[in-house]
């Protein structure tokens, strides 16, 4: 029995029926069904035609701790933004649902990322050196750069010696890490960013709020509301195609101009000194292919030793990302074009010191899916931008405090830790298991302001002790009941808000396991 | 000490205890049919692409009419002469005009309907990005059944550039509305014919 069967709701599946579009404009495919590969929706999803103002991400106050509750708050007071964002990405994790259960090897294709990875990363000096060699005899400029400061030098320092002026690139979360685009405004570059949900933030003066949708968060309403100021588009006209072709119209010349083109990396592959990148638009392999000087800038923890490995990867990487079997564009840059220059700049920022953090490194595997992201119902009804990170979601609270400890504290308490992030993390990070050890961490560090550390006491205490924690549940009936009223609907719990807790079940999974499995075995 | 060899201290410095051994990759059964042609067309049209299929005396009967309708057509395939020669292009903006460009594709993927370019099929990388069509022509004898059967060949490790097109540029950026043509071709069709020897 299929699960539609047992939960007739499932089929529509629908959260808020308030989003749902009567009309749809998403292509056909050549027989005319609705097509829903690439990041498109697999129904149709709208704002109502009623202007609300965009929610704004969380106040960033020098090296202050974040509050993301606030920012958080009002994007919730923002009920037609937190609804089309919360249907849009629950629908991307259905749709990666559906994908990897059509895979009968996907645990196993899991549990292999998972070892190349850790395998690579722990013999990454080695990977990364026989990287630079191979790149090298490939007549690529390899360069190294040992923080985000480090990289902007390098990368202008390229370009000023190729006299370029202006550089078009493809979305890159190690750019945005860098505040690359900051750095070389000030220093008289002209970047354009090329994928549209980036250029749309852009435009917009915002950072991205997902690391594969920067833009999720903003119906079609905002996005004509910033394409009207920026590009002089008719601010009446929010018809999605005609936003689409507005943006490609007017960035086709700045690619055509450009002295320089620069893109991310989705892997590196070690034996050849390859950069891979995988997008949905062409717009990596347009910025790597038609300026006269290309620069990929890679974060050192992108390295997998062999091509066969990609044989993984890819497999997963979109599936779990948006639940397309692959992106339209897996895209392998070897070597420079002839009589053109390619660089690669090797960047640490950070990973070979999180690299020596016992119970954080393995974060170190992250392939930048998302699906953490689209699962988490606490950043599903918050937004990316309430985090004030580079990093947003479930894998931004264990990635943010090894950037900074202090400005990111409070981040790690943005979660209900449903372990969900866990479950759907391609390379299988405890996501939220190393939730909880940072939360440790940063109360012992006194990071955490003293209302939290309250807080912090009465669920750590069980928390932290699973026979206690165990005997909690069974005496209580319900893990949530262990937590005192206020814990769960406080104000500093934005995920109390909107929703009551369930009724947990009469029998906890852990009572009937021990009731029913481990008498058969003996125990 | 220069970034590089203060990168590599820290990192071996920090060297995570343990023994993690790098996995022997098992080969897993294609998860499609024996008809890789037919498995192969309905997965490029889920993921957007087109198929056209020759008829006799026209191998490009099913792009026939966006063929007589292009201004500039570059072709990198002996099958068609086109309009703009790729092999005299100097730089890649030269063929941004493009209307219609028609390569050969390496091999293509029955399980994801993708199709392999390297510089030696685009003569020009960019035409494949800047074209506004994408016309592929595919040996149906060099379909491969998944994945993984790809990243064995040796494409990857000897070309300078390696791509694989699954469909047309697309991008659902504005509300998961699914639109395609974002920066690169509107719609990419194949066709279905042998290599000429």
């Amino acid at each position: 029995m299929s699960v539609e069967d047992l939960n007739p709701r499932e089929r529509e599946g629908v959260i808020h029926p308030e989003v749902r579009a009567r009309d749809d404009e998403s292509e056909r495919a050549q027989d005319g069904t609705r097509l829903q590969h690439a990041e498109a929706a697999s129904k149709p999803i709208r704002a109502p035609q009623v202007r609300e103002p965009q929610p704004r991400g969380a106040k960033i106050r020098g090296n202050r701790p974040i509050d993301q509750a606030e920012a958080a708050e009002r994007f919730l007071a923002a009920p037609l933004h937190q609804a089309a964002h919360d249907e849009r990405l629950w629908d991307l994790r259905k749709k990666r649902d559906t994908s990897a259960h059509g895979i009968p090897e996907w645990e196993e294709l899991r549990e292999l990322a998972s070892q190349i990875k850790t395998h690579t990363l722990s013999h990454l000096d080695q990977y990364l050196e026989q990287f630079e060699a191979a790149a090298k005899a490939n007549g690529v400029h390899v360069h190294w750069a040992k923080d985000g400061a480090d990289h902007n030098r390098i990368v202008l320092e390229i370009l000023k010696s190729h006299g370029a002026k202006t550089l078009v690139k493809s979305k890159s979360m190690l750019t945005e890490e860098c505040g690359f685009r900051h750095h070389m405004d000030a220093n008289g570059i002209e970047v354009i960013e090329t994928d549209l949900g980036e250029r749309i933030q852009q435009l917009d003066n915002e950072e991205p709020s997902h690391v594969v949708a920067p833009a999720v968060h903003k119906t079609r309403m905002d996005v004509a509301e910033v394409f009207a100021k920026t590009l002089g588009t008719d601010p009446d006209n929010d018809d999605a195609h005609y936003l689409a072709e507005s943006q490609r119209e007017t960035t086709r010349p700045y690619i055509l101009q450009a002295d320089a083109g620069m893109t991310g990396c989705n892997f590196a592959i070690a034996e050849t000194g390859s950069v891979v990148t995988c997008t949905n638009e062409g717009n990596a392999d347009l910025s790597g292919n038609v300026p006269p000087l290309q620069i990929h800038s890679i974060g050192i923890e992108k390295i997998i030793p062999k091509v066969e490995h990609l044989g993984v990867f890819i497999r997963l990487l979109s599936r779990s990302a948006l639940g397309s079997p692959i992106t339209q564009y897996t895209s392998h840059f070897r070597a420079p074009r002839k009589g053109t220059e390619m660089h690669m700049v090797l960047v640490d920022n950070g990973r070979s010191e999180r690299l020596g953090l016992e119970e954080f490194w393995t974060s170190l595997k992250c392939i930048r899916c998302g699906a953490c992201m689209n699962t988490c119902p606490v950043y599903r009804r918050s937004g990316g931008l309430s985090y004030g990170a580079t990093y947003s979601g479930p894998i931004g609270l264990i990635i943010d405090p090894t950037f900074n400890k202090r400005k990111y504290s409070t981040l790690p308490f943005s979660s209900t830790m449903n372990g969900s992030c866990t479950n759907v993390c391609p390379v299988k990070i405890n996501i939220h298991e190393q939730i909880f050890a940072w939360r440790k961490v940063l109360v012992e560090e006194h990071q955490i302001p003293a209302l939290k550390q309250g807080m912090m006491k009465a669920a750590g205490a069980v928390l932290s002790r699973p026979a206690a924690y165990r005997a909690a549940i069974g005496a209580a009936d319900s893990a949530l009941k262990v937590l005192p009223r206020f814990a769960v609907y406080n104000p500093l719990n934005t995920w109390g808000k909107k929703r009551e807790m369930p009724e947990a079940p009469r029998q906890t999974f852990h009572a009937w396991y021990k009731q029913n499995r481990m008498k058969d075995t003996g125990r | 000490m220069s970034a590089r060899d203060a990168i590599l201290a820290e990192i071996r410095r920090n060297r995570p205890s343990g023994d993690f051994p790098l996995p022997e990759l098992p080969l897993f059964a294609p998860l499609v049919g024996d008809d890789l042609v037919a498995e192969f067309g309905e997965r490029l049209k889920r993921m957007g692409g087109r198929v056209a299929e020759p008829q006799a005396g026209d191998i490009f009967a099913g792009v026939r009419e966006r063929l007589d309708g292009a201004k500039v057509i570059a072709s990198a395939v002996p099958e068609l002469t086109g309009n703009r020669d790729l092999r005299s292009i100097r730089y890649p903006q030269e063929v941004e005009d493009v209307d219609v460009a028609v390569v050969r594709a390496v091999f293509g993927i029955a399980e994801t309907g993708s199709v392999l370019f390297t510089e030696d099929q685009l003569i020009v990388n960019a035409v494949a990005y800047l074209a506004q069509h994408l016309v592929v022509l595919l040996d149906p004898a060099d379909i491969l059944p998944n994945v993984q059967a790809a990243y064995r060949r040796r494409e990857f490790g000897h070309s300078a550039y390696a791509v694989l097109h699954t469909g047309p540029s697309a991008t659902a950026d504005i509300e998961g509305v699914l639109i395609h043509g974002a920066q690169g071709v509107r719609s990419l069709t194949v066709v279905m014919q042998p290599k000429t020897a």
